[in-house]
C-alpha cells in the first residue's frame, strides 16, 4: 500500500507486520508519556529522587545517550574533515542515531527540571561560569545542526524527491554538509567536554572534583574524548543490531571495520588518559582532600572496587585491545563483543560521574545513601528509547538511509528494479 | 542610603556555634521552620526528602561504655565565600538563582528564579540545599500563622538557610530610620540564634571586630579565614569551601569530626587545598 514511498531498490516488510511492529512499540511510548505527564503535572515527587540523589538515573540517561551519540559529529568529523570516505555508507544511520540521542536528551531534560515552563531561564539568566550554562547552549545548536544534517535524507524520500525544489535543496544542503560536519565538531567538542566539567568543577565532592587546565577540568577532555571513541561503537551496535531484526546485510564489512578500528584505537588512549588521571587523583587530588580510594569504593558492596575494574578493563582496554587487532576485529563474534562491552563501559563510565558522586558521602559523620528509581522514573527512561525505535522503523522504511543495502541485497524477482539500482544515479549515498 | 552602604566596609556575617554547649534539643530547628515558612509533610521520618534549613546532627566518637561520647552538630548553610565569592553552589548555578552578595557575605537564593535543575544539590558537600518535591500544604488555619516577610516556595524549586534575610533588610531599613550608619549587633539576629537555650549560637558580622563572633572566631584572614582559636574548627575547611560557619568545641574527636582526615594526619593540621 505504501510502497510508492519505499525506496527504489529495496525490499520492506508488509505494511501490516509494519504497523503492528509500530503498534507494539508505541504502548511502550505511550507508557512513557503517561509517566511523562504524571511528572510534569504532579512533579517530581513521582520521582524516587530525593535531597541527597538530586541528579540520579535521567540524569545518567542523559550523559549516557549524549556519549553513545557522539558517533554523529565523529563519524562526520571523519568523513567529511578528515576524509574517509568510505564511512558515507554508515554517515546517514549516524547522523539519525544521533539526533535520536540528542532529542532523547533534550526531552529528559525538560522532564527532569523541577519548573520546565521555567527551561529557558538558563539561556535568559545564563550564569557563564556554570558548565550547565554551556551544555545548555552548545546542546541546543549542535541540535539544531543534527536536524539540518537530518533533514536531506528525509528529502531523499522518493516521494518528497519528486518535487523540484526538495530535490534542488537536498542537493545544495549535500554541498554545504561539511561546514555543518566541523560546526558540529566544534559544538560537540564544548558539550561533551562541559558534561565531563559538570562533575569535575564540584570541588566540595572529592570522588569527582578534577584539576585540569585554565577553566576546564580533566574530566571535560576525557567526556569529549570518551564520546569521541565510544560513540561509533554504539553506531555499530545499533547497525549490528538493525541488521539482526531485518534479517539483512546493510553495511558492508570494510565500512564496518574501519569504523571499528577507528574506535578500538581511540577507546584504547582514552583508556590510557583515564587511568592516569584515576592515579593522578588517588593519589594526589583526593588525599589532598583527605579522602581515600577507600572511603569512595568500600562504603557499600554497589559500588565496590569492582566498579573500577568493570569500567577501566572490561569497557576499556578489553574492546580496545579487540578492536584493535585485525584477526579479532574482522571476527563478528568478537567484534560485536567489544561493541558491547564497549557500550557498557561509557555507559557505566556516565553511571559513576552521577550517581556514585551522589552516593559517596563528604562530611566524615554522613553516611551513604542509595537509591533506586521509581517506575515513573523507567518508563520516562525507557521513553526515549521507544521513540528512538519508531523513528529508526520509520526512517528505515520509508528512506534511502543505506546507500548498500540494495547492492547487499538484490531482489532478484523485480529485474526492472535491480537494472534500475545499478545505475550510478541510486547508488549515491544520501550523504546526510 | 545607597550612598551611605559604599561607604560601609563589607560585612561578613557568620556564625559559631559552641559544640560542647548544644544539647541536641533542636529549638533551632523548630525556630527555624516557624520563621521561614519552611513546609512541612504529615510524615517527616524520611529526612532525605523533607526540608531543614538548619539540622542538628547526632555525632558519636564510636567508642563503648564507658568511653562513649556524642555531640551534637547544628548544621546551617555555611554561607561558603569560595575563593572570592565562587561558592560550590553558587558557581554551578546555571540561571544565576543562587548568589554570593559580597556586601553581606549571605548566599541567597532567588525562588522565582530557580528553575529546579538541582545542579546546586549535587555541588553542595553539606546538604544544606533542599528541593521542594511537594507544593506546601499547611494544616488548616496555619496560614494565618505564616510569616509574612517570607515568600512560601512553590514546589520545583530549590531552598535553603538564608541567615534569616528578611531580618537583615528589616534592620538595615530600621538603622536608616535611626540615622545609624550601620546595622547594630543586637538587631540582626538569626531565629536560631535567638531559640536556642543554650547559647550556643552566636551570630554577627565576622569582619567587625566589636561583634561577640569576630571575637570568639578571630578571623585570620591571610590564613584563608582559619580561626585563630585553637577551639575553633569548619566543616570540611579543606575543599576550599571557605565557610562562616565556625565550630566550637574542647573535644578533638569532635573537632576531627569535621572534616577528612588521613591517618597520619593531626587533627587541624591539613595542607592547603589543589585548586
Ligand atoms: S553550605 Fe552548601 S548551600 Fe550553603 S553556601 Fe555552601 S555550598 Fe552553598
Ligand atoms: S536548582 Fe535552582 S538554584 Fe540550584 S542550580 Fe538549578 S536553577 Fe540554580
Amino acid at each position: 500500500m505504501d510502497s510508492a514511498l519505499i525506496p527504489k531498490g529495496v525490499k520492506r516488510c508488509p505494511l501490516w507486520q509494519f504497523l503492528l511492529g509500530l503498534g507494539i512499540v508505541g504502548v511502550v511510548l505511550a507508557w512513557g508519556v503517561y509517566a511523562m505527564l504524571l511528572c510534569w503535572f504532579k512533579g517530581l515527587n513521582q520521582t524516587n529522587m530525593n535531597d541527597y540523589y538530586g541528579f540520579a538515573l535521567w540524569i545518567w540517561a542523559d550523559l549516557a545517550v549524549i556519549a553513545v551519540g557522539g558517533g554523529a559529529f565523529f563519524s562526520g568529523l571523519l568523513k567529511y574533515i578528515i576524509g574517509k570516505d568510505e564511512l558515507k555508507y554508515i554517515i546517514n544511520y549516524a547522523v539519525l542515531i544521533g539526533f535520536i540521542c540528542y532529542s532523547s536528551a533534550l526531552l529528559i531534560l525538560a522532564i527532569d527540571i523541577g519548573q520546565p515552563l521555567r527551561g529557558w531561564f538558563i539561556f535568559w539568566h545564563a550564569n557563564v561560569h556554570s558548565m550547565l550554562t554551556e551544555v545548555a547552549f552548545c546542546l541546543s545548536c549542535y541540535f539544531s545542526v543534527l536536524t539540518i544534517e537530518y533533514i536531506p535524507l528525509i528529502l531523499e524520500n522518493r516521494q518528497i524527491d519528486r518535487v523540484p525544489f526538495f530535490h534542488n535543496l537536498s542537493h545544495n544542503m549535500h554541498e554545504t554538509m561539511a561546514v555543518f560536519a566541523a560546526t558540529g565538531a566544534f559544538l560537540s567538542f564544548f558539550h561533551q567536554g562541559s558534561l565531563g566539567g559538570v562533575a569535575g568543577v564540584l570541588f566540595g565532592r572529592p570522588f569527582s572534583f578534577r584539576e585540569g587546565l585554565l577553566i576546564w577540568p580533566w574530566t571535560f577532555f576525557l567526556f569529549t574524548w570518551s564520546a569521541a571513541a565510544y560513540g561509533p561503537c554504539f553506531t555499530l551496535l545499533i547497525t549490528w543490531i538493525t541488521e539482526k531484526v531485518t534479517r539483512k546485510k546493510l553495511v558492508k564489512d570494510n565500512v564496518v571495520e574501519l569504523l571499528a578500528k577507528i574506535s578500538g584505537w581511540m577507546i584504547f588512549t582514552y583508556t590510557i588518559a583515564k587511568i592516569f588521571d584515576t592515579t593522578r587523583w588517588a593519589n594526589i587530588t583526593a588525599p589532598g582532600l583527605g579522602q581515600t580510594l577507600a572511603d569512595f569504593y568500600t562504603g557499600t558492596a554497589m559500588y565496590g572496587y569492582w566498579i573500577l575494574f568493570a569500567e577501566i578493563v572490561l569497557g576499556g582496554l578489553v574492546p580496545a585491545i579487540i578492536l584493535i587487532s585485525a584477526p579479532l576485529r574482522k571476527n563478528p563474534v568478537w567484534r560485536v563483543t567489544a561493541i558491547i562491552l564497549a557500550v557498557m563501559g561509557v555507559s557505566l563510565n556516565r553511571w559513576v560521574m552521577v550517581l556514585q558522586v551522589m552516593a559517596v558521602p563528604v562530611m566524615p559523620f554522613d553516611k551513604w545513601a542509595l537509591y533506586y528509581p521509581s517506575w515513573q522514573e523507567v518508563a520516562t527512561t525507557i521513553l526515549p528509547v521507544a521513540y528512538g525505535i519508531i523513528l529508526i522503523m520509520i526512517s528505515y522504511r520509508y528512506l534511502p538511509i543505506f546507500p548498500q543495502e540494495a547492492e547487499l541485497n538484490p531482489i532478484d524477482d523485480e529485474p526492472a528494479v535491480v537494472a534500475e539500482i545499478n545505475t550510478p544515479a541510486d547508488l549515491e549515498p544520501a550523504q546526510a | 542610603m545607597k550612598h551611605e552602604q559604599q561607604h560601609n566596609p563589607p560585612m561578613k556575617y557568620g556564625m559559631a556555634i559552641d559544640l560542647d554547649k548544644c544539647t541536641g534539643c533542636g529549638a533551632c530547628m523548630v525556630a527555624c521552620m516557624s520563621e521561614n515558612n519552611v513546609p512541612f509533610k504529615t510524615d517527616e521520618s524520611n529526612k532525605l526528602d523533607s526540608i531543614t534549613w538548619i539540622r542538628v546532627y547526632k555525632l558519636t566518637n564510636g567508642k563503648s561504655f564507658p568511653d562513649t561520647d556524642i555531640c551534637y552538630l547544628p548544621r546551617p548553610c555555611q554561607h561558603c565565600e569560595g575563593h572570592g565569592g565562587h561558592s560550590p553552589c553558587v558557581s554551578v548555578c546555571p540561571a544565576t538563582a543562587t548568589d554570593y552578595s559580597h556586601e553581606t557575605g549571605i548566599v541567597s537564593q532567588i525562588y522565582t528564579r530557580c528553575f529546579g535543575c538541582r545542579y546546586c544539590m549535587a555541588a553542595c558537600p553539606y546538604h544544606a540545599r533542599y528541593f521542594n518535591w511537594w507544593d506546601p500544604v499547611w494544616p488548616d488555619g496555619m496560614e494565618k500563622y505564616l510569616s509574612p516577610n517570607v515568600s512560601p516556595r512553590m514546589r520545583g524549586v530549590v531552598e535553603k538557610c538564608s541567615f534569616c534575610f528578611h531580618r537583615y533588610q528589616q534592620a538595615k531599613n530600621k538603622a536608616y530610620l535611626n540615622g545609624e550608619r550601620r546595622v547594630p549587633e543586637a538587631a540582626y539576629q538569626t531565629a536560631c540564634t535567638q531559640a536556642c537555650p543554650a547559647g550556643a549560637i552566636v551570630f554577627g558580622d565576622l569582619n567587625n571586630p566589636e561583634h561577640k563572633v569576630h571575637q570568639i572566631v578571630q578571623p585570620d584572614p591571610h590564613n584563608g579565614n582559619r580561626s585563630k582559636n585553637p577551639r575553633a574548627f569548619r566543616l570540611l575547611e579543606r575543599l576550599g569551601t571557605n565557610t562562616k560557619v565556625y565550630y566550637l568545641s574542647s573535644r578533638e574527636w569532635v573537632r576531627r569530626a569535621g572534616d577528612n582526615y588521613l591517618a597520619h594526619e593531626t587533627t587541624g593540621h591539613v595542607s592547603k587545598p589543589h585548586h
